[in-house]
């Protein structure tokens, strides 16, 4: 078939590449809350919290601070 | 008696009709210049930006049945329960790094589905119709389940009846709404309503937070009251920490569920429908307040403890049903009116995601059973007409597998779904990175992985059940010395992984076609405002293109 090749799209300067080493920083958020000798004890309570429940919920300020940073690091700059 | 709770019933049934007639709006809102395309009917014309994918998302990830499972299982079995917090800290990085990917390359060749993505990148009709066929059953049960969140808030109103139809007719109306607003205005419909339904949410929750424990005399009073119950059941492993039993198959747990949650079919339509990549990423940062409220809900159950809840009995005689216990909790302890409003924020958070799962249940049968085998040049408006009339057909399925079958079987079906959506994970979000996995690997790595998950989870025995007992696969089957136990889905996907690469290592020495990657690297990295390809003309020129070597 002689249908034209759809790389139109590549000769426009393909200015966002993915590769950055801020990416790694993501696996502290992916393994830090799956190791259970952090979080699995009960002292010391926090407003009646064992560590167990209050580490885990502080584990999402983790994943937050985490997401944040990178995207602040990666994102490009000037635009938007 | 329904009577005693008659409050409930008329707050419930009042936010009800105001989601119901939201959906029917939702049509006009951001309204397409042609509603007849499955971008704009299924993927609400891809557009969407941070606030709404953020209600979308989390209003799709965090169902009803969720919120109420959860603390059943805590109020059941403990620390084991809490295994949903890390389950979801961890999906947001995975998404972050993965599913941008898959975002870009979706968008450049306007994919819809992630079945969509495999053909096109490994060649293989075959082996997205096995992609496609593994989202839509593992979905089915799912939008099941979101009735048995229903059913628990309905049930604790004393909205029941003598036969199954009558006990039923709620449901099967509340249904026929839902089919009919999606149906006419596809994805805007959960999109709109998700915003009513967390708002809800957010706040019955915060209530339930602040004022439970101090009715309950304090969080340290609550967690004596669970651990006291632990310690009087004759269940080794229960209780407010984990042991040494289970910690393997809690992290394992945590880690499959995540692994598996961003490869169902419903969170994948949820992030294709958002505008661009920047849009994703923040709400990877935004997401997880959504993981503070399931923290905070999956502690009902201990309030539930705490409070000396009894569930009501379940299904078959002598059993309890667990997932009353929230309901239960809000009836007694919530003045009625706002009982109301907390039902009504359980029975709202079930209408969301099971509209987006019949969304993208419907879109995988259109694009890659429908488009591929029975009309290949279907119009862009047949493929939505399709679309519309498929998820009507999935709707009706999931209240008739909650009306003739024990809702057990929903809930086992969604265990085993969990299972089997994780074997897709080598070609779905492997493949969005290296295409080294041959098709014909990746095809046999999915049957054997599927074989032996299913095996594992009819090995699993609970104390009330000799077969798909749970998914904590006890390692003393495969010959290990060990009390310990693992998650039988993060088993089957590391040897269907195993399997894909010997296989793929056997073929490529035997020469067997490996067929035309579709894509280009840089599909990977592209952003709004690049210009799309369109489907039509990509295909003729995928057998345009030379096989490469």
């Amino acid at each position: 078939m002689a249908a034209p090749e759809p790389e139109a799209p590549t000769t426009a300067p393909s200015r966002a590449k993915d590769h950055s080493p801020w990416n790694w920083l993501l696996f502290i958020p992916i393994v830090v809350p799956l190791i259970p000798a952090f979080f699995n004890g009960d002292s010391p309570r926090i407003f009646g919290f064992p560590r167990y429940y209050w580490l885990q919920l502080a584990w999402i300020l983790l994943g937050v601070a985490t997401t944040t940073l990178v995207y602040q690091m990666t994102k490009k700059r000037g635009e938007r | 008696m329904w009577r005693d709770h008659l409050t409930e019933i008329i707050v419930f049934s009042l936010l009800f009709l105001l989601v119901s007639a939201m959906g029917f709006v939702a049509a006009r809102w951001r309204a397409p210049k042609d509603m007849a395309h499955l971008d704009e009917w299924g993927l609400g014309g891809r557009s969407f930006g941070g606030w709404i994918t953020w209600f979308l998302v989390g209003g799709d990830l965090y169902t009803a049945y969720t919120f109420v499972a959860v603390p059943a299982l805590m109020f059941g079995a403990g620390a084991a329960g809490f295994f949903a917090v890390p389950y979801t800290i961890v999906i947001y990085p995975l998404v972050f790094l993965v599913l941008v990917r898959l975002w870009s390359v979706s968008h450049r060749h306007g994919f819809v589905t992630p079945a969509d993505f495999v053909r096109n990148r490994f060649d293989s009709p075959v082996l997205a119709l096995l992609i496609a066929i593994t989202g839509i059953v593992a979905t089915m049960p799912y939008i099941a389940l979101q009735l048995v969140g229903i059913e628990a808030v309905l049930k604790t109103m004393g909205v029941t009846g003598d036969n199954a139809l009558a006990r039923h007719l709620p449901i099967i109306i509340a249904f026929a709404i839902l089919a009919a607003y999606t149906y006419q205005s596809g994805l805007r419909a959960p999109a709109l309503i998700a915003f009513v339904k967390d708002t809800l949410i957010y706040i019955v929750i915060l209530v339930a937070i602040i004022y439970l424990p101090y009715k309950l005399g304090g969080w340290g009073d609550i967690f004596a009251a669970a651990d006291a119950k632990f310690d009087a059941s004759p269940n080794p492993n229960d209780g407010i920490l984990l042991n040494a039993n289970n910690q393997l198959q809690y992290v394992t747990l945590a880690f499959g569920s995540a692994l598996a949650l961003f490869l169902y079919p419903h969170s994948i339509t949820g992030v294709l429908a958002s505008r661009n990549r920047d849009v994703i990423k923040r709400n990877m940062s935004a997401l997880p307040a959504y993981s503070l409220l399931l923290g905070l809900i999956a502690l009902l159950g201990y309030m539930a403890i705490a409070a000396g809840v009894k569930p009501l009995p379940g299904a078959t005689e002598g059993s309890v049903d667990n997932n009353t216990v929230v309901p239960l909790l809000f009836d007694q302890q919530f003045p009625d009116w706002f009982a109301g409003v907390a039902y009504a924020a359980i029975g709202i958070g079930a209408l969301v995601p099971a509209a987006i799962m019949s969304i993208a249940a419907a879109n995988l049968f259109t694009r890659n059973i429908y488009k591929e085998y029975l009309k290949r040049d279907a119009s862009p408006a047949q493929e939505a007409n399709v679309s519309k009339i498929t998820s009507l057909v999935v709707k009706v399925g999931a209240v008739a597998c909650i009306v003739f079958l024990d809702p057990q079987f929903s809930i086992d079906l969604q265990l085993i779904g969990g299972v089997i959506i994780l074997q897709t994970l080598p070609a779905v979000a492997l493949g969005l990175y290296t295409r080294w996995f041959h098709r014909t690997g990746l095809i046999v790595g999915w049957a054997v992985g599927m074989g032996l998950g299913m095996w594992m989870l009819y090995q699993v025995a609970s104390p009330t059940r000799k077969h798909f007992g749970g998914s904590a696969f006890p390692l003393s089957e495969f010959g290990f010395d060990t009390t310990k136990t693992i998650y039988v889905g993060i088993v089957a996907v590391l040897v269907n992984l195993a399997v894909a690469a010997l296989v793929t290592l056997a073929v490529r020495a035997a020469k067997v076609a490996e067929g035309v990657d579709g894509t280009t690297p840089d599909d990977y990295f592209a952003d709004e405002g690049d210009p799309r390809v369109t489907p039509g003309t990509e295909r003729d020129a995928d057998s345009a293109r030379e096989p490469v070597a």
